[in-house]
């Protein structure tokens, strides 16, 4: 039983990290333009980072 | 707004400004394919002075550019992109499409938190399961397995159920009860009796079944958004690549100004190309107007100086001053938009079908729940056990088909036509086209192409001719010289606006424009028609009519093969009406109506029970386009048609209306079968639940069961393949 103490807390632990980078990649807006990042990658002088969002406005709706 | 034609005009209007004065544009691109189209784009537009940054989103077609200053005109961005080749315009993206991308992140966080939770909730509630059929599992294992799950599901559902928090306590407030609040209803009930059992030691807890539920209908939930915003964002494209904006002229200086500003007695200019942006006078100069789209007439129009202009109509050939009589407001278009919005209006009371399944769904089974509690308490199961059956009552009927039913099969129906190149702009508008059984066609750039083009010309004078017709932007010109096909251009070519065009054909002077242009007697010179000429030789004629979609008497069959009377309103004149009536077979027509007379036979036809389907383009079908119970406008079609309308169809096939009907009635069908289904499990679910039938394992499988049923039966395919 006691194995359970250190195996659920792990386990829960690596899916709520998955789900953190989810809500990074969400929030950096990575989803936003799927076409276009799959083509930039071809070159190296495009920029190839999610653009910054404006002013914070959609993570301050979310808090 | 080609290149060609490209005026110096002062777009700040478009520029969102902050306090230090930096400013941001959007653009909508087309025609950007791959990375070497970003790449030249970004940086062609970088190296601009005063650009701090540009980015493409090549999904969108959406061009973000960061300005430094006040010293980059928007026009210069314009021109730039232009210059490369691709098509631009101007776009803002307002207020309405912010909060819809906030809405659609949202759901997606929430749906990956529930997906996360629905996920590892299993992992203490499976080996619950199993205590649940007599494996060994002792009652204090149970507990403990059953609080994990409660430390995960909880929050999770808590999280993932704001949506439908929300949206149950914003219905509750106007008195009524939508979908969501037996959802939040059964979540929070379903929280609180597993909390208790726990508490209590007691074996059935449904902490996998509250964060399951909500996993299964944010997935409905989303793909309806996504449904929604992606048919939107496609409609406001098209509006964007009709910019309104009129350029007023002051002490000689053009300043772009949104259309609504205009005062009267401004003075205008118009561009070649351009729509009138409101009423007024011609001051100087002379052009040709098409008024095809505000009338319905396909005759073109002479304009000089003191002719009166109608908001709206097309300014063809020539550079107009004109000066405003109305302002945008008083305009004859404003008229029609408050027709448009009283339309409207009647069209929001419509009921979707998810709603009228609710209207019957909510208090059956809320009574069904409060009955297993009351009847089971005095039938001496006592409190607890009474509880925990109406809980599970409320768990089973938890409507996850019934919220996938809809928007599952909808999302199907709408991408299916999207890719036969209809927008569809809501799920509702499905339902509504799925229920006509009437169809009013406008004829101008409906039933017609709606752009004039030439009949019975032999081919060698045609070739004699196109020379001079290719030199020219005149719209008959160009069907001429679309007839011709590519070949030599006249030189020393000289354009009169509103006359004709002058050059010479292998050194001949020749002239090509109205009879008197040409040097004929011009007593009986009609609009539709070109007279072409060498200097002193035999005149040629030359006769140009608006001709029929070549599907436009197939797809009127196919409409009667469905079982749908076809008639025609149009605002043209009699003749050509009939004309057009006789050749795509249609008895019932009516010509040279106004926009009032269109709204009112809609009307009328909705008094006599008849849901109308009108398809029509112009802004005298605005207003009957918002009246009629659905409507459908061509992607050519004026801004206003496009906004009343519940599709846009971008294609030249006239055909996708009757594709469209076909596939809502589908869809109609589809989503019928599966409320079918949900009433049926519900009719065994709800009496085994009252019956203590059912515990946490019964619960999960029959819900993601009869969900993933529904799902099969929306993606089944048919409704997600275009037939043959």
């Amino acid at each position: 039983m006691n194995i359970l103490l250190f195996l659920a807390p792990a386990s829960i632990g690596l899916g709520a990290l998955g789900l953190l980078a989810f809500f990074w990649t969400m929030r950096s807006g990575q989803y936003d333009d799927p076409k276009g990042d799959a083509e930039r990658i071809l070159y190296d002088h495009l920029e190839d980072r999610p653009p910054p969002d404006p002013a914070g406005k959609t993570d301050a709706a979310l808090k | 707004m080609s290149a060609g034609l490209a005026l110096h005009r002062d777009l700040e209007a478009f520029v969102r400004r902050d306090d230090a004065g930096r400013g941001q544009l959007d653009l909508l691109v087309s025609g950007a394919r791959c990375a070497g189209c970003i790449s030249k784009i970004e940086k062609a537009v970088r190296d601009l002075p005063g650009v701090e940054a540009a980015r493409l989103n090549l999904t969108t077609g959406k061009l973000a550019v960061e300005l430094a200053g006040q010293d980059t005109a928007p026009q210069r961005v314009l021109e730039t992109v232009e210059g490369l080749g691709y098509r631009a315009c101007l776009f803002d993206p307002g207020e309405a499409a912010a909060a819809q991308d906030r809405e659609g992140r949202d759901l997606a966080l929430a749906l990956g938190v529930a997906g996360f939770g629905a996920g590892n909730v299993m992992m203490f509630t499976v080996p619950a399961w199993a205590g649940l059929f007599g494996q060994e599992l002792n009652a204090s294992t149970l507990t403990v397995m059953y609080w994990l799950a409660a430390i995960v599901a909880t929050p999770c559902a808590l999280f993932a159920g704001r949506p439908f928090f929300r949206s149950a306590w914003a219905s509750l407030k106007r008195g009524r009860a939508n979908m969501d609040v037996p959802i939040s209803i059964g979540v929070i009930l379903t929280l609180m009796v597993s909390f208790s059992e726990t508490i209590l030691g007691g074996r059935h807890a449904y902490f996998d079944a509250a964060v399951t539920l909500l996993f299964l209908l944010l997935i409905g939930r989303y793909l309806d958004h996504r449904l929604r915003a992606g048919a939107r964002s496609a409609a406001r494209d098209l509006l964007a690549l009709q910019t309104p904006v009129a350029i007023r002229l002051v002490d000689g200086v053009e300043r772009g100004v949104p259309v609504a500003e205009v005062k009267v007695g401004d003075r205008l200019v118009v561009a070649p190309g351009d729509r009138i942006p409101v009423d007024g006078d011609v001051e100087t100069g002379c052009s040709e107007i098409d008024n095809a789209l505000i009338t319905g007439e396909t005759a073109l129009a002479a304009v000089g100086p003191g002719v009166r202009l109608n908001a709206g109509a097309l300014n063809l050939t020539g550079r107009l001053i004109m000066s405003a009589t109305a302002r945008s407001e008083d305009s004859t278009l404003a008229a029609i938009a408050r027709l448009m919005e009283a339309g409207a209006q009647t069209r929001s009371a419509y009921v979707r079908l998810a709603d009228k399944a609710a209207a019957l769904y909510v208090p059956l089974v809320h009574t069904a729940a409060a009955l297993t509690f009351v009847g089971g308490w005095a039938l001496g199961l006592g409190p607890r056990e009474a509880l925990l059956r109406a809980a599970a009552v409320l768990i089973v009927t938890c409507p996850c088909a019934l919220g996938l039913a809809v928007p599952a099969v909808q999302v199907a129906a709408s991408s299916r036509l999207f890719r036969g190149g209809v927008l569809v702009k809501s799920g509702a508008a499905l339902e509504r086209l799925a229920e006509v059984d009437h169809v009013v066609f406008d004829k101008t750039g409906v039933l017609t192409r709606g752009r004039p083009a030439l009949i019975g010309a032999p081919a060698h004078l045609v070739r004699l001719a196109a020379p001079l017709a290719r030199a020219s932007r005149h719209p008959l010109a160009r069907a001429l010289a679309a007839e011709a096909g590519l070949g030599l251009v006249a030189e020393a070519c000289v354009e009169t606006p509103g006359q004709g065009v002058e050059g010479l054909i292998d050194g001949r002077r020749a002239r090509l424009g109205r009879a008197a242009f040409v040097g004929v007697d011009g007593a009986d010179a009609r609009e539709t028609e070109l007279w072409f000429g060498f200097e002193g030789d035999v005149k040629i004629r030359f006769v140009f009519a608006d001709n029929l979609r070549p599907d436009a008497a197939g797809t009127v069959a196919a409409l009667r093969r469905l079982g749908l009377p076809v008639e025609i309103l149009s605002g043209d004149l009699p003749s050509p009406v009939a004309e057009v009536a006789e050749a795509v077979g249609v008895t019932a027509w009516r010509a040279a109506l106004t926009p009032f007379d269109k709204v009112a036979t809609i009307e009328a036809l909705a008094v006599q029970g008849r849901k109308v389907l009108m398809v029509g383009d112009g802004l005298n079908d605005a207003a009957a386009l918002a009246k009629a119970h659905a409507s459908m406008a061509p992607g050519a079609a004026v801004d206003a048609a496009q906004n009343a309308a519940d599709l846009v169809f971008t294609g030249e096939d006239l055909r996708a209306v009757v594709e469209a009907i076909e596939t809502a009635r589908e869809a109609r069908r589809r989503a019928l079968e599966n409320f079918g289904f949900s009433a049926l499990y519900n009719l065994i679910a709800t009496p085994a639940a009252m019956a203590g039938l059912i515990n946490p394992f019964v619960a999960a499988l029959a819900m993601s069961g009869s969900s993933i049923v529904v799902l099969l039966n929306a993606a089944r395919p048919r409704l997600g393949r275009r037939p043959r």
